[in-house]
């Protein structure tokens, strides 16, 4: 309650500080260009992150741009459906999902460039995450690593890859999980996931209807989330419920972000969506990252946030025995691909 | 009345009707009346101060606003078209008649998740028109367009579903009367089917109203959940909910049931002040 007060205060502050700063500038110069509005289409836990980072980046631009006023509009929702609606025509300007893929997936329709990820330092993932456990407070059934997740009568929450980019990260870490085991391989792995999804009673949409299940419908022993989901829930829900688990291994998790080229040019707003991406990366912008349990890039702004970020072994997409997205959505996550299979009746 | 009385009902056993009616009520209380009482309480939970905070919100606000601009679109809309479409189908007989009539229903059997999908599929991107919208600057998916239009699509049916059977029932000799009487047909509508039909309609607005700024499915598809722009009320509901904003969830929530307990208070009170004329209606 204190928690979600002062973080409103703040929020109003920042708001506030934003507008007086934008308003300020603009009555000295008169030569501000029109207020430009930008759409950011975005995973679920960001919803917090942006909207703390919206009105710096708004502060920051008015003052470099005569006061000009920049308004960011936000959406949120299951990673993979956010991409799906910018495809069919939601005219976003920069997208921030949760993993690349579904940028590709845009970019395979011609709307983004298809070498968006070497645009931005990186792989135009500004910050990172990792895929954690969130378990009752206590931890009652001693969950400390993905194997113990499989054993019989453990409830995992966990999103459906199909639609939620998150849901994906967590597929995947259990995955390699699997391989790394001794004797681990294509067979064994899948014969692990299948266990570890037969223990799932309720596939949301999106990781933020996951959260809600464990924490607020009390549904299931653990949930696998995001590493600032996780943190976030325990700030809402309180810390006298729920411990958060970190498995000494798990996925590094890349949410990239872009600028939707088809859109900016429409609009005309090239400029502010690239200036509104890069100030993702500066020291203002890493820290309201750092701050919302996003692991940020900038070496000096992850040197002050050390304590809150236990190190732990992180495996990449890219890592040969995975082999980068493309791969993974093609034998996994499409239509007849493994999950499909292991999930079947 | 007297043929109450010796009801095969009024002779059970009392245990047995005290029995039935508590399992009513209970019933009603459970599946109806709790939930609704819950959404007050939980709105209320933290005082009337956050609670109206949770209402006086911007984005809260516009979606209060877009919530009421699209039942003034959809509702009007679907009004003329009902009543259109039952003076045609109750009235008149032409070939395809029936066929109007299944159409009219369609709405009411599909899911508005469909019904939603079909307008991206027309209108979206990479839908039917889509390309050729996009060439001309048009914006109909994910935009208040869409909302409209969807809104539109899932209340078609109510005006028209509440006046067909009543104009059945009247049967066309009025109108015919009139006609022999020398009225014209836009006389004999006004003067003869509109006031014939009127508590129908206003009945058929009520409800297509109540369905307008409640529908999810439809909107949560063709709105692309821009905050304070494309978000009506019951997606704003559940953007809260997904923000741990459980207060303001409720209080957005409370505000669309008190919407809704109004246009039954209107309905029942206008009932009860024109009962007779009603029920004279009715019989007739």
């Amino acid at each position: 309650m204190t928690d979600q007060l002062t973080r409103r205060g703040i929020i109003a502050g920042l708001g506030l500080g934003a507008a007086g700063l934008a308003t300020g500038a603009f009555g000295q110069a008169a030569k501000a260009g029109p207020a430009v509005t930008l759409l950011n289409v975005s995973y679920d836990p960001t919803r917090e992150l942006y909207v703390q980072y919206n009105p710096l980046f708004a502060a920051n631009w008015a003052g470099s741009h005569g006061g000009q006023r920049v308004t960011v509009q936000q959406s949120h929702g299951g990673s993979g459906s956010q991409a799906r609606a910018v495809i069919d025509g939601l005219p976003a300007d920069v997208v921030t999902l949760a993993l690349a893929y579904d940028v590709d997936s845009i970019a395979a329709r011609g709307l983004i460039n298809r070498d968006w990820q070497k645009r931005l330092p990186n792989n135009s993932a500004p910050y990172t995450s990792t895929m954690i456990f969130l378990v009752r407070k206590g931890n009652p059934w001693k969950l400390k690593t993905w194997s113990d997740l499989v054993k019989p009568g453990i409830k995992v929450v966990t999103p459906n890859p199909k639609t939620s980019g998150g849901a994906r990260w967590n597929y995947v870490a259990a995955w390699a999980f699997a391989l790394r085991q001794p004797g681990g391989n294509a067979t064994t792995a899948e014969a692990f996931v299948k266990a570890l999804y037969k223990n799932v009673p309720v596939l949301d949409t999106g990781a933020r209807a996951s959260t809600t299940t464990f924490a607020q419908r009390r549904i299931g022993d653990v949930l696998i989330t995001w590493e600032n989901e996780a943190h976030l829930a325990i700030k809402e829900f309180g810390a006298a419920n729920f411990d958060i688990v970190y498995p000494p291994f798990s996925v590094l998790a890349e949410p990239s972000v872009a600028v939707v080229d088809k859109v900016v040019d429409r609009k005309k707003t090239r400029a502010a969506a690239e200036a509104y991406l890069q100030y993702l990366y500066s020291e203002a912008g890493q820290g309201v990252a750092a701050r919302n349990f996003y692991r940020p890039r900038n070496p000096t702004v992850a040197a002050r946030y050390r304590a809150q970020f236990p190190a732990l072994e992180m495996i990449s997409i890219d890592h040969p025995a995975l082999g980068g997205w493309a791969r993974v959505q093609a034998t996994h996550f499409a239509s007849g691909g493994v999950y499909d299979r292991i999930t079947a009746k | 009345m007297s043929g109450l009385a010796k009801s095969p009902a009024r002779r059970d056993p009392p245990f047995l009707v005290a029995g039935l009616i508590a399992v009513a009520v209970a019933y009603l209380a459970l599946v109806v009346f709790l939930p609704l009482v819950i959404v007050f309480v939980e709105a209320l939970r933290k005082g009337v101060g956050d609670y109206l905070a949770g209402i006086g919100d911007a984005e809260a606000l516009s979606a209060i606003k877009l919530t009421l601009l699209v039942a003034a679109i959809a509702v009007p809309l679907n009004t003329i078209f009902g009543l259109a479409a039952a003076w045609c189908v109750t009235k008149f007989d032409f070939k395809g008649k029936n066929l109007l009539v299944t159409l009219i229903d369609l709405p009411f059997s599909i899911s508005p998740v469909i019904s939603g999908l079909i307008y991206v599929l027309l209108y979206g991107a990479n839908g039917w028109f889509g390309p050729w919208l996009q060439e001309h600057n048009i914006q109909i998916i994910f935009s208040v367009t869409g909302i409209v239009l969807a809104t539109t699509l899932v209340t078609l049916p109510f005006v028209a579903r509440e006046l067909i059977p009543l104009m059945q029932a009247q049967g066309s000799d009025e109108e015919a009367a009139a006609t022999t009487l020398g009225a014209n047909g836009l006389r004999t509508f006004f003067l003869i089917t509109l006031p014939n039909v009127k508590w129908a309609l206003m009945y058929g607005v009520l409800l297509s109203t109540a369905r307008a700024m409640g529908e999810f499915g439809a909107v949560s598809v063709v709105s692309g959940k821009i905050r304070g722009l494309t978000a009506t009320m019951p997606l704003q509901v559940e953007i809260l909910y997904n923000e741990y904003n459980f207060v303001a969830a409720f209080a957005v929530a409370s505000l669309l049931a008190l919407f809704a307990l109004v246009t039954l208070a209107v309905k029942t009170l206008l009932e009860a002040r024109f009962s007779d004329e009603l029920a004279a209606q009715r019989w007739r």
